[in-house]
């Protein structure tokens, strides 16, 4: 038997934060490629402490719903599942190329596959393309469109900014869009000023945030102009300095996203059929979630 | 109820034909109270098959004859083949089938219908569930029943809904409705503490199967199953406050500041019965059991949870400030009636105060009232500013605004 388990932030203070990860977790629970499939989180119950002992399968997949390397995946997680010998060195990555490592989980004597954050897998850049085909409403949008990938951007984690520079390279290498761009909440190129570095008419802006909140939700609209307070709402497309910008939320409530988990855990070694072409083919129509 | 008329359930031929494996391949079969195997003893396999039951022992059948004789005690069968088959996780112990340990949800179920103690026999058991076997978990009540061929059926629904009719309850069918179920209290209020006595009513999800039935549980008290039956076994691997505080890291680095005195405020403001339902087990240490009541919850609790560690970060820096004399201006009923809104607040008493009940301390326009003649324009308690050259700085006014505005989850933590 084989379990899949995602391991998320999630919050003390609302449901929006882990509202995601269970919807993806269900598209997964649905396709029927794992006997179990589990979340665990640093803020709700299961904890990352406890969420092991509740699978009875002997192989676990755990896949972090983060979106970069850094503090939650290198020491939070491998510490609060109790994976022997983890050392950060395993992953031998540069800052986006961690793949999966297997080790003993102490408390349960079960071998767990511990595997990167699916924010730097690289089919983590066809889920911001979907996203902004959601958005726009549009499967074909690219032509006359500039494309934002925002990150939150951090002096404690140079990994955050990497991942987002990634996605953008890779999508500009597509030439699907007009423009790519990569921008930060706190960190220059700033999103705030997001219409000085498009000549397109047309801004599609994707936050590579696994969920919405206080980021995504208030600060990001506010500081591109969208609103003058979040609580009003903004349009979408919404006017800004004679562009269109068309604001997609954050990229993990994308029903996609489950597509990455599971791409995560083959990688990995899981056996999981064709589960991954049946994820993309119905969260093609599926809403997105957690909206 | 549970009465006890026998219940008889049919044989299916897929659960004589495991039994007949098990009886020709195995050593046979011995579980609660059935005994099965071919030839004069276990070990041996000629000859005819044997069948007991505590009420009478079959010995030299043929198979028709063994299959007659199973039939007719098939409360026993469908029994063993549940839990065998169905369930899973026995494990032969001197020729028993026992519960494999750690298989939490077998163990969970045994306790459900009451099978663990081994008190009733299968037909017992069998009339006992026709009617219904219920147990409370928590804040909720768990009930199994007996389909046709001996399968279990379980229903979940609030204990104080345990005499509702369905018709005034909201059924679901998806064990995982658990989750938006628990999401929200009552009041629409987010629930972060699964295991907080507020689990609201209304609701009952039925035609659960024994898996179905654990994933809901654990759904509204993720864990709990396996914890318990690790205590249960002696494993329960407690960590206790100050190997947990150790561990922490990043902004929760700092909690290992509090004095064992603090830690005792934090198990009685957080732990007790009123506040969660878990039993608490970890202490100060190995060594220093904290004061506060355990709480008589039925599932454990090993070890500070993330909303305590997130609190204690709070009282961390709270208790670094030292202690001043003020001077403050209030009549004898004002003091006691601060006293009064200290304890609403703290025992959540706040929204059964009614409007116009003006007796109460802590009724809204007692408040008002007490605010406009005490406090002045800076909303200073008397008058007396919390700084002595009246600066307003402190802990005073709520924290400074980096904490008070995590409205993304407390979670002031590096994003990634
Ligand atoms: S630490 Fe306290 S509040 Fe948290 S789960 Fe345990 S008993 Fe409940």
């Amino acid at each position: 038997m084989q379990a899949l388990v995602i391991v998320a932030h999630g919050s003390h203070l609302n449901a929006d934060s882990s509202a995601p990860t269970r919807d993806h977790a269900d598209t997964i629970r649905a396709v029927g490629a794992f006997d179990e499939v589990k979340t665990g989180f640093w803020k709700e119950e299961p904890s990352l402490r406890e969420v092991l002992r509740t699978v009875e399968s002997d192989e676990i997949y755990v896949v972090p719903l983060f979106v970069s390397e850094g503090y939650f995946t290198e020491e939070v997680i491998p510490r609060e599942l109790r994976l022997e010998g983890w050392d950060v060195s395993k992953w031998d990555s540069d800052g986006v190329d961690a793949d999966h490592v297997s080790l003993t989980a102490a408390d349960v004597g079960k071998t767990v596959h511990y595997c990167g954050p699916v924010g730097t897998h690289e089919s983590m850049t066809d889920v911001i393309i979907r996203r902004a085909e959601s958005v726009t409403g549009d499967p074909d949008v690219g032509e006359g469109f500039g494309l934002v990938v925002v990150g939150h951007g951090t002096e404690r984690n140079e990994n955050s900014a990497k991942a987002i520079h990634y996605h953008a390279e890779r999508i500009r290498d597509m030439d699907r869009f007009d423009e790519v761009r990569a921008l930060f909440m706190d960190e220059e190129p700033e999103v705030d000023d997001v219409t000085d570095h498009f000549e397109s008419d047309d801004v599609v802006v994707v936050p590579l945030f696994v969920a919405d909140g206080f980021h995504t939700q208030e600060d990001i609209p506010e500081d591109m102009g969208l609103t003058d307070d979040y609580r009003e709402g903004y349009d979408v497309p919404a006017e800004v300095d004679g562009h269109r910008i068309w604001y997609a939320g954050a990229v993990g409530t994308e029903g996609l996203m489950a597509d990455v988990i599971l791409e995560r855990a083959a990688d990995a070694g899981a056996e999981i059929g064709e589960a991954i072409e049946v994820v993309r083919e119905r969260t093609r129509s599926a809403p997105a979630a957690g909206d | 109820m549970a009465t006890d008329a026998e219940v008889r359930p049919d044989l299916p031929a897929r659960q004589f034909d495991a039994l007949l494996d098990a009886a020709n391949e195995g050593p046979g079969v011995q579980f609660d109270g059935l005994y099965v195997h071919r030839g004069a003893e276990d070990y041996d396999r000629l000859g005819g098959y044997t069948l007991g039951t505590p009420e009478e022992e079959r010995t030299n059948l043929s198979e028709s004859e063994f299959h007659a004789a199973a039939a007719a005690r098939a409360e026993y069968v469908t029994n063993w083949y549940f839990w065998r088959h169905v369930v899973g996780g026995a494990e032969r112990r001197g020729g028993v089938e026992g519960d494999a340990p750690r298989h939490h949800r077998r163990a969970f179920l045994r306790w459900v219908e009451r099978a663990d103690d081994g008190d009733q026999t299968v037909p017992e058991r069998y009339a006992a569930l026709a009617g219904g076997v219920s147990r409370e978990w928590g804040q909720l009540r768990v009930t199994a029943t007996l389909g046709p061929a001996g399968e279990r059926r379980y229903e979940l629904r609030h204990v104080d809904d345990a005499d509702a009719s369905l018709d005034d309850l909201d059924a679901f069918d998806d064990p995982l409705a658990a989750r938006d179920v628990a999401t929200y209290d009552e009041k629409g209020r987010y629930r972060p503490l699964k295991t907080a006595p507020t689990l609201r009513s209304g609701w009952v999800i039925r035609n659960l199967d024994q898996r179905a039935v654990v994933q809901a549980v654990d759904a509204f008290y993720p864990a709990t199953i396996a914890n318990w039956n690790l205590e249960r076994a002696g494993e329960l691997d407690v960590s206790h406050w100050d190997e947990t505080a150790e561990r922490q890291t990043g902004i929760y680095d700092v909690v290992d500041e509090l004095s064992g005195d603090a830690v005792d405020r934090i198990a009685e403001s957080c732990c007790v019965d009123s506040q969660c339902l878990k039993r608490r087990m970890w202490d100060e240490n190995e060594e220093t059991e904290l004061g506060p009541e355990r709480g008589e919850g039925i599932f454990p609790c090993r070890e500070p949870c993330s909303l305590v560690i997130a609190a204690a970060r709070k009282w961390t820096t709270l208790e670094r400030e030292e202690p001043r004399t003020y001077e403050f201006e209030l009549t004898p009923s004002e003091k006691e009636q601060l006293e009064e809104i200290v304890d609403a607040v703290a025992d959540g008493r706040i929204d059964e105060i009614r409007e116009a009940d003006v007796y109460d301390g802590a009724n809204r326009y007692r408040a008002r009232y007490l605010r406009a003649k005490r406090f002045d324009e800076e909303g200073n308690l008397s008058g007396t500013p919390t700084e002595p050259d009246g600066a307003d700085a402190g802990g005073g006014s709520g924290g400074d605004a980096s904490e008070s505005g995590e409205a993304d989850g407390d979670e002031a933590e590096p994003a990634e």
